[in-house]
């Protein structure tokens, strides 16, 4: 028979191999976040459309009609579209994750797991959306005829690279929105900042070249150049993608570091 | 003895700021301090007070017993029982467990109102710590002992509250583990359902030899329920030993005696307790004493903020071991009531002759609704002294305990009377 001992400051030992026993609650957890969302919005899987096509098509009017930015002969709409894709993934995940802790107080308080397993399904739910949007990024490839080749398969191990660029900011701040209550406020405000100096609506090929590894330390720039690569076969700075790797993988150690540390006083503090 | 449960000085602190009392704190508020910090030299340190929930507490536990843990609110209870399930750290001390442990420290947690029951299943047990197989194969028994089947594809917010919390329990009381802990959950849905319930976890615990836990305010619960019981206070061990003799260690100090009137506003309550309808204040006799052999006049203040259907009204005297003497409910005499929008109103039971023998009772008090669920609930929460009155013989002895009726008897036989001749 198992024997556990609960011992003040008595590090975890088998923390990951818990996490791993708990990998079923996570799916679950994070099922029951997909199932409650498409089952409260009347509009369902038609919001995960309707709201990255608006935008895209706000984008496109302002940066590509009005400001009159260079798209190197790709349509833009789908030059917006391949950063709005990883943009509004990353965003989601963040917002989401960043809450997640606090939206499940009751189980916190009420039951032992791993907490790690809360912020990191919030991201696997944003997830959903972001495949949803995929379809419409179809869409638009077939009404500009524009086939970027085998190149988008590129696009696969992607998907985890920007799952990792959200978990670990979101990691820190789910932490960091228990110990500190006035920190929900601040994310609104990041991810609203955010749209604007990622190359979201534009290619990062407009931004100065002494500027541009200053610029690569926002870590959603590799990941965005790399998407629009992969869809546009736009060129790639690789000195700047280097720069966004090292930062994402720094915020994630941060991340699970500070959460690990914080972890055992959330049912204490939340 | 095997020992289930180790536990050697366990103690918990909480650090009350005096500031507020939520213990996270604000961003601002850490900066403005930081600033302040900054411009005095001296370091103005944040007026903190320690607070010691749980204080050198060791006990021993065998595989297989059923520990019963009792104490006034604020003893420790609930801080104990969520260091034993891993919720939160100790500060001091060290817990050895052996075995899986289930702990349910709340009916139905996790449960969203959206999903259906089914998905709730599913949803709850992997929280409880069961895999999906597990779900999977004692689905049907979970279905049976909720008495829920029609219902499954509803979602839960439509449920009756007997029904979420039949629910609830019903996967709780499929889980599998070595050690159970349960809080206090026993105490929401109806009566029936609760016996079910106390069944299933005697069973699991005589038959199957399993460890269990429990808190409860319930005294008749601990003491049909569980072989030994440890009573806290103020976050310390009080006493432990076999659960009779706690019990009564217990309620002998844990209440002033000799109360005729009793405020009930403040007494804190069980989740979902007092809520639609509150007692507020129970009065025996007008606030004179009470009397064996004397008539017995209860009333019951409450405060209604919504409307309820048939509401009814009871009264318990239990003995200081916990088992109840005599219970007195309204819907049995008449019928139950309507009660239509938010007022204060009273309900005044009269019995003409109180037949509880002189001594000490716990008083219970309780307001139901139609599908039997608690709208309030306040067990023991008064203690009460029953005297001798006018008409109590000279000679009763207190040990008979209960109630001394004045029954018809016939002799068959060579039996004259006193006073015959013989």
């Amino acid at each position: 028979m198992q024997e556990m001992v609960i011992e003040a400051g008595h590090a975890e030992r088998n923390y990951w191999h818990d996490i791993w026993r708990y990998r079923e609650l996570f799916w679950f957890l994070a099922w029951r976040d997909i199932l409650v969302r498409y089952k409260q919005t009347a509009l369902g899987v038609g919001w995960a459309l309707l709201q990255p096509f608006l935008t895209m098509v706000v984008f496109t009017i302002v940066f590509g009609r009005v400001a009159k930015l260079p798209s190197n002969g790709v349509p833009y709409p789908i030059l917006v579209f391949a950063g709005l894709l990883p943009w509004q993934f990353v965003s989601r995940a963040l917002s989401e994750s960043s809450m997640s802790l606090i939206t499940n107080t009751n189980l916190i308080s009420k039951v032992y797991f791993p907490r790690l397993i809360v912020p990191a399904g919030s991201v696997v739910v944003s997830l959903v959306d972001f495949l949803i949007s995929f379809a419409l990024l179809a869409v638009l490839m077939a009404w500009y005829q524009f086939w970027p080749g085998v190149r988008m398969l590129a696009l696969i191990p992607l998907i985890p690279a920007a799952v990792l660029a959200a978990t670990g900011p979101g990691l820190l701040i789910s932490a960091l929105n228990v110990r500190f209550r006035d920190f929900r406020y601040i994310v609104p405000f990041i991810v609203q900042l955010g749209v604007y100096i990622s190359p979201v609506g534009f290619s990062s090929d407009v931004i100065p070249d002494k500027w541009r590894l200053l610029y690569s330390l926002n870590p959603l720039v590799g990941v965005i150049d790399l998407f629009r690569w992969a869809i546009t076969g736009s060129t790639l700075y690789v000195p700047s993608l280097v720069i966004s790797a090292v930062v994402i993988v720094l915020l994630l150690v941060i991340g699970i570091w500070y959460f690990r540390r914080t972890e055992r006083t959330f049912a204490d503090i939340i | 003895m095997n020992a289930a449960i180790v536990v050697e000085a366990l103690g918990k602190r909480y650090s009350i700021t005096q500031s507020g009392r939520q213990p996270y704190s604000t961003l601002r508020d850490t900066i403005a301090s930081g600033v302040k910090r900054g411009v005095r030299t001296s370091a103005v340190k944040k007026a903190e007070v320690d607070f010691w929930a749980l204080q050198d507490v060791s006990f021993t536990i065998g595989q297989g017993d059923v520990l019963g843990i009792i104490g006034r609110n604020g003893a420790g209870k609930s801080t104990l029982l969520k260091l034993l399930s891993r919720i939160t750290e100790p500060t001091t001390g060290k817990i050895r467990i052996r075995g899986r442990v289930a702990s349910l420290l709340e009916v139905g947690t996790g449960f969203h109102p959206e999903l259906t029951g089914r998905e709730n299943i599913f949803l709850n047990g992997a929280i409880l710590g069961m895999s999906r197989r597990e779900i999977v194969s004692r689905f049907d028994e979970i279905v049976d002992f909720a008495e829920v089947e029609q219902f499954l594809d509803t979602p839960v917010k439509r449920y009756s509250s007997g029904m979420y919390v039949r629910l609830a329990f019903a996967v709780a009381a499929n889980l599998d583990p070595e050690v159970l802990i349960v809080d206090e959950v026993l105490a929401v849905g109806d009566s029936q359902f609760q016996r079910k319930c106390l069944g299933k976890m005697k069973d699991f615990s005589t038959s199957e030899g399993r460890t269990v836990l429990f808190v409860s305010h319930s005294m008749a619960s601990v003491r049909a329920l569980c072989t030994r019981a440890l009573w806290l206070d103020h976050g310390r061990v009080r006493m432990e030993g076999s659960s009779l003799d706690v019990i009564r260690g217990y309620l002998e100090t844990s209440m002033e005696g000799g109360e005729t009137t009793r405020s009930l506003e403040t007494v804190k309550r069980l989740p979902g307790q007092g809520e639609r309808l509150m007692i507020t204040r129970v009065t025996l006799n007008d606030g004179e004493s009470v009397q064996h052999g004397e008539p017995l006049r209860v009333r019951i203040d409450y405060e209604l903020r919504d409307a309820v259907a048939d509401v009814a009204f009871g009264v318990g005297f239990s003995s200081p071991e916990g088992v109840r003497m005599m219970s007195l409910d309204s819907d049995l005499e008449s019928e139950r009531r309507n009660l239509g929008g938010p007022h204060t109103g009273s309900v005044t039971l009269m019995l003409p002759v109180l037949r509880l023998q002189p001594g000490r009772y716990a008083l219970d008090v309780a307001a139901r609704s139609g599908d039997n669920v608690s709208l309030d609930y306040l067990p023991a929460c008064a203690w009460i002294d029953v005297l001798p009155g006018p008409t109590t013989p000279a000679v009763i002895i207190r040990e008979t305990g209960g109630v001394r009726e004045p029954a018809q008897w016939h002799w068959d036989g060579d039996a004259s009377p006193e006073s015959g001749a013989i």
